[in-house]
């Protein structure tokens, strides 16, 4: 399995110093390739919290408990908030001109490149915190990852989310453990749960050239150096909840390079509709 | 308003010779702007009065999440979105509070929700109208919240601690609110010819409805006497509604857009605006459940709370289950 590249070398080290001070070149002026990859890097960052976020916020007023509506609707905030960062850098590293917002309001299906996963339609509320957990628990480490990047707009919005994600962890981690461990029914919707989003969580830590790049410059890891930590935490959680752990490790793929569900498409005619209805107009 | 025409004992306020003593002494501590607190003396009907008051308005802030929640999937910016998942979440919090503030008065939540389900507690008018385009965003801050405001500004003094600290709490978040909302409006009444539409479109019908949410007029209404008397109630629902107006006409002038009230006019004489009153028989039909959302609404609500048992059973259990375990530790 490779490794983090090695951050505690002289060289990472100076460079992220430098970085800091402004002194090189940002990592997308170096070359096209690295560009293009940093943007790629970005933009899956960014449309993972964004499609997520709008899942998410589709149960404001209709949890099961009011403190759940509170939470998730926090969550879905985080989330949102996490996505303006890293699309507004995915912007700034294109060099194109195109805001946070454009990103978010203007490209289609084939152009957003967040995990299948966060598509996947919220099903019961069982499915849903599933889905989250098992997000969470990929996401922290990656935020982890992120703050000892060797670029530190990303390092810095890394910590920020980080803060925020180990709440979310937290939170979705109690409540898997609470609703496996609960009641013969809250159980069996946990672990139906479980199956049917299980396929899509090995796309998480299956990398391609642009990771391969980001890595070699210290910028992101590489999405299989997560999946160490990841497989122990949730062995681990679903073993306090009783839930048992699928067989198979079939992965669904695609949606990090814009191949997705049929769900993206009508998460994007509602998420884009008054920007595309009404162009240019001011909000 | 959020607690529109709540009932009180129905017999109007006691002549001070005819309270008891212990009457006459909390009438005596309420003049004085003591405050009551949940283990204080109180007559029964202060506290069913306030019971129906309070949850009446918690059940507002919860059902009013729906209205709002209906856009935040289509919110124009992340910005806008983000705005919105705030304010949505701010409502739920009102609503919490609320509850808890009704619970020291000796009712669950549960309890609460039950009356809300089974229609026989209500929430305020306003919700039970559809959020149509995007301007309704900020229509209903504008003037949604600003009605509201306008309500729980003077209840931040009412006679019942728990309530008055709910109040002061909730009243910050509002006032954030109806800037929000005017925001909203502002950018839409000065966009484009599509988006100034919308910022009148929300206005024509957002504007009785918001003079609903004061309730019908009370200056002679038993209810209200005794509500007066217990300081839970401060002014009367004609005299909110005329601060209402006299405050919105000129942010409405502002805009640029126009009140769908042409006998709207202001009078030298009184110094405030003489304006059409509401279809208060609109209002009855919409409190009898023939509002545009009346079903949408409660429905929404009833199927969270009856598809959610199994989440609320499956925390119990397993709550039960660890204190097993915790008290077999113990016992080892
Ligand atoms: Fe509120
Ligand atoms: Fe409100
Ligand atoms: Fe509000």
């Amino acid at each position: 399995m490779p490794s983090l590249p090695d951050m505690a070398t002289p060289d990472a080290a100076a460079r992220a110093q430098e970085q800091a001070a402004g002194q090189t070149a940002r990592p997308e002026d170096t070359a096209p390739e690295m560009r293009a990859a940093l943007f790629e890097g970005l933009l899956r960052l960014g449309d993972n919290t964004l499609i997520l976020g709008h899942r998410v916020s589709e149960w404001c007023g209709h949890a099961p408990v009011l403190e759940e509506d509170i939470a998730l609707a926090n969550t879905a905030l985080d989330m949102i908030g996490q996505t303006q960062l890293w699309l507004g850098l995915a912007g700034e590293v294109e060099g194109q001109g195109r805001s946070a917002d454009d990103l978010a309001y203007l490209r289609d299906v084939w152009d957003m490149r967040n995990l299948l996963l966060v598509e996947r339609p919220n099903g019961d509320f069982g499915a849903t915190l599933m889905r989250q957990f098992l997000f969470d628990a990929w996401h922290l480490p990656m935020l982890k990852a992120l703050m000892r990047s060797s670029d530190q707009r990303i390092a810095d919005i890394a910590e920020k989310a980080s803060k925020e994600v180990s709440y979310h962890l937290e939170r979705s981690t109690d409540l898997v453990v609470r609703l496996g461990d609960g009641t013969r029914e809250s159980h069996a919707r946990m672990q139906a749960a479980l199956d049917d989003i299980w396929p899509y969580t090995g796309e998480m830590f299956i990398g391609d050239g642009h990771d391969a790049h980001l890595a070699e410059a210290g910028i992101m890891p590489t999405p299989e150096s997560l999946r160490t930590e990841w497989d122990a935490y949730v062995d681990a959680v679903l073993r306090e909840a009783t839930l048992k752990r699928p067989e198979g490790d079939f992965a669904h793929k695609g949606g990090r390079q814009g191949t997705h569900t049929e769900h993206l498409g009508f998460i994007l005619a509602e998420m884009q509709w008054l920007q595309r209805a009404y162009p240019g107009a001011k909000w | 308003m959020y607690a529109q025409m709540v009932k009180s004992t129905g017999q109007g306020v006691t002549p001070r010779e005819e309270m008891t003593p212990e009457e006459q002494a909390f009438q005596d501590r309420i003049d004085a702007d003591e405050k009551i607190e949940p283990k204080d003396w109180m007559p029964e009907g202060y506290r069913k009065t306030l019971i129906r008051q309070i949850s009446q308005h918690a059940h507002s802030e919860i059902v009013g999440q729906l209205p709002e929640g209906n856009w935040i999937t289509r919110a124009p910016t992340l910005e806008r979105k983000a705005i919105l998942l705030a304010k949505v979440q701010d409502e739920a919090g009102h609503g919490l509070y609320l509850y808890c503030a009704a619970e020291t008065l000796g009712i669950s939540r549960d309890q609460m929700y039950e009356q809300l389900h089974s229609g026989k507690a209500k929430y305020s008018s306003i919700f039970n109208y559809p959020t149509l385009t995007w301007a309704d965003m900020g229509a209903v801050g504008w003037l949604v919240d600003g009605a509201a405001i306008m309500n729980q500004v003077p209840l931040q003094r009412t006679s019942f601690g728990p309530y008055s600290r709910a109040m002061i709490r909730i009243c910050k978040e509002e006032s954030f609110h109806q800037r929000q909302g005017y925001d909203i409006m502002m950018k839409m009444a000065f966009g484009t010819e599509a988006q100034k539409r919308m910022a009148q479109d929300a206005l024509n019908r957002f504007w009785y409805p918001s003079l609903m949410m004061f309730g019908p007029s009370d200056k002679d209404s038993v209810h209200s006497a005794q509500s007066m008397a217990w300081k839970i109630k401060i002014n009367t629902n004609d005299e909110l509604r005329q601060k209402f107006v006299d405050q919105t006409v000129p942010q409405a002038e502002y805009l640029g857009l126009t009140i769908p009230d042409p006998d709207l006019k202001w009078n030298e004489e009184s110094g405030h605006y003489d304006f059409t009153q509401p279809d208060w028989n609109e209002f009855f039909e919409v409190l009898k459940g023939n509002g545009p959302c009346n079903k949408e609404r409660l429905g929404a609500r009833v199927m969270a709370w009856e598809e959610g048992a199994w989440f609320r059973e499956g925390l119990s259990a397993h709550a039960e289950k660890a204190a097993a375990r915790r008290a077999a530790v113990a016992a080892e």
